[in-house]
């Protein structure tokens, strides 16, 4: 009988945790599993891979498409832009009292994503913003016709994701940047190496790691914005999460179930993107102690 | 440092840091030009008088506080659980509230609209109450993960086991540990996890839009679409609320270090 006690702990136990349990399981778990198993089914409920097929046509690749590279674009230059901001603050270029601010500005904008953004971009470089206005009246440039760049356009999406992904890039990466040791540079430098070298032989290879696995994070970031692209470019711009809207509101598609499959390739990346990440992350982490 | 890099570092910050003046400054600028030639606050007093304005505006707050307080419940109990009876369970219960950052917000929203509908065995979405409930619902998952870190931060500094024996010992119950000994010791971490919560709350857009809730996010996004300046105005001061709730957050995490050096 020694093994009575323990079985009657081991179900109190887990009662304290039967609210949470319930609540992911309501409002998490089973919604997403409803649109995975749905991504499989037709419209009778039997088993198919048609509708992962039917991915393949209409406007659907072009938008996957438009969409990646909307993501990679504001991710590469979010990491290049804020990798350079963090370093510049943590290597001691400028005074350092700038970073403490720089830390909690990156704190707010990384999540400031949504409507406001857009329209304070609009309200910058559209057609009557406030950059578009001087550069016509000092400068006479047009910023469409002799510049080819429009808010309502790839570009202008990229320009405009990147206000919250530099400072997201800056806050991730700032804590590895701090990683990197004194000694390592010393070392290489008793040894006769220049800064050129120490950075493309000791410092980039221990932080590729972190560097990669946030650009994983920042793709994914971009990938899953909607409210942004909806209120910046209305449907001029044909990005999946748009064309996913549009498919909720009014079955777009013509075949619900089609609709499930485009959300579940949405679920596909966005994991993809963000296994990379804690992966990498935690290969980087036994370097930066 | 070589002068050279340090031109650099200079050259690099400022670009960034005009990147993110600009926007700022052409909405700002943008807001007050309502009448012609002269700055004023016209557009501002004319979306404050919105009627529509006040209503979504209520509804969005009045959603946030929901949400802040179904958090609460849910996050501040398990995470407690968790670090008392069950700390092997941290990683998966960690796992499972990072997952909405994984599943784009408009998937998990689908999912509630095809699982939750009239004809469901749980028909949310048929009346005003039952959706309204379950965007408070599909909000408190959203902040789950914010929630989720900030109080289990918060519960990291003080001793759980020994509060919890303690309370026990004088008769306390669960409720009376919970809500008289365990949130006032976390209610800082709690506050800063409250005001992101309302943050992303009150201009959220997607699960509003999707849901048709008559919420701030959405309303904005419309009146982008048909008024000259009044969506600037409303830009202007839903990116101060957010400003607002981040400077709370600051401001509570320092007074909570203050306080802990002063006990100390």
């Amino acid at each position: 009988m020694s093994s009575a006690p323990i079985h009657r702990r081991l179900p109190l136990t887990w009662l304290g945790l039967l609210p949470f349990i319930i609540f992911v399981t309501l409002f998490l778990i089973l919604p997403t599993i409803h649109i995975v198993i749905g991504a499989f089914q037709d419209r009778s409920g039997t088993f198919t891979l048609q509708n992962l097929k039917d991915l393949n046509t209409g406007t659907i690749p072009s938008s996957y498409w438009i969409s990646v590279k909307i993501s990679v674009a504001s991710a590469a230059l979010g990491c290049l832009i804020g990798f350079g901001m963090a370093a510049a603050v943590t290597f001691g270029a400028v005074p350092h009292w700038i970073k403490a601010p720089l830390m909690t500005f990156s704190g707010v904008a990384s999540n400031f994503a949504g409507v406001p953004l857009a329209f304070a971009f609009l309200a910058t470089f559209g057609p009557v913003g406030l950059v578009t206005v001087f550069l016509r009246n000092n400068f006479g440039i047009v910023l469409q016709r002799d510049l080819g760049f429009s808010i309502l356009s790839f570009w202008g999406l990229t320009v405009t994701y990147l206000f919250f992904q530099i400072p997201l890039m800056i806050l991730i990466i700032t804590p590895a940047l701090e990683g990197l040791r004194k000694e390592w540079r010393e070392a290489a430098e008793v040894l006769g190496a220049t800064s050129a070298q120490y950075w493309r032989m000791v410092a980039l290879p221990i932080l590729f790691p972190s560097l990669l696995g946030t650009f994983a994070l920042l793709f994914a970031n971009a990938f899953g914005a909607v409210a942004t692209a909806i209120a910046l470019t209305g449907s001029a711009l044909n990005i999946v999460p748009i064309q996913l809207f549009a498919q909720i509101r009014g079955d777009v598609l013509g075949n619900p179930n089609l609709g499930y499959a485009m959300a579940f390739g949405m679920i596909v990346i966005t994991a993809i993107a963000n296994v990379l990440y804690i992966w990498l992350r935690i290969r980087a982490e036994r370097w930066l102690k | 440092m070589s002068l050279y890099a340090r031109i650099t570092g200079w050259i690099v910050l400022l670009f960034g840091l005009s990147y993110f003046a600009l926007p700022l400054l052409g909405l700002t600028e943008f807001s007050l030009k309502a009448r012609r030639g002269v700055y004023s606050f016209d557009a501002y007093a004319k979306i404050i008088g919105d009627p529509e304005f006040q209503a979504t505006f209520s509804y969005s707050v009045a959603m946030a506080l929901v949400t802040i307080i179904m958090g609460i419940l849910i996050v501040v109990p398990t995470a407690f659980w968790v670090r008392l009876r069950m700390p092997w369970a941290r990683p998966y219960v960690e796992f499972v509230t990072l997952l909405p950052l994984v599943i784009p917000a408009i998937v998990i929203v689908f999912g509630y609209i095809r699982l939750y509908n009239t004809s469901s065995w749980l028909p949310l979405t048929g009346s005003v109450m039952g959706t309204n409930l379950l965007l408070a619902f599909g909000y408190t998952t959203l902040a789950l993960p914010y929630m989720y870190r900030a109080v289990d931060t918060g519960l990291r500094t003080i001793d759980v086991g020994t509060l919890t024996e303690a309370a026990q010992s004088l008769g306390a119950g669960w409720a009376t540990i919970l809500g008289r000994v365990i949130l006032p010791n976390v209610l800082v971490a709690v506050m800063s996890g409250a005001f992101l919560t309302f943050a992303i709350v009150i201009g959220e857009f997607t699960l509003a839009a999707l849901l048709d809730r008559p919420a701030f996010g959405p309303y904005l996004q419309r009146i982008g679409a048909n008024k000259p300046y009044e969506p600037f105005a409303l830009s202007v001061i839903s990116f101060a609320i957010t400003w607002a709730c981040m400077g709370l957050i600051q401001l509570t995490n320092r007074l909570s270090k203050h306080t802990k050096a002063a006990a100390r």
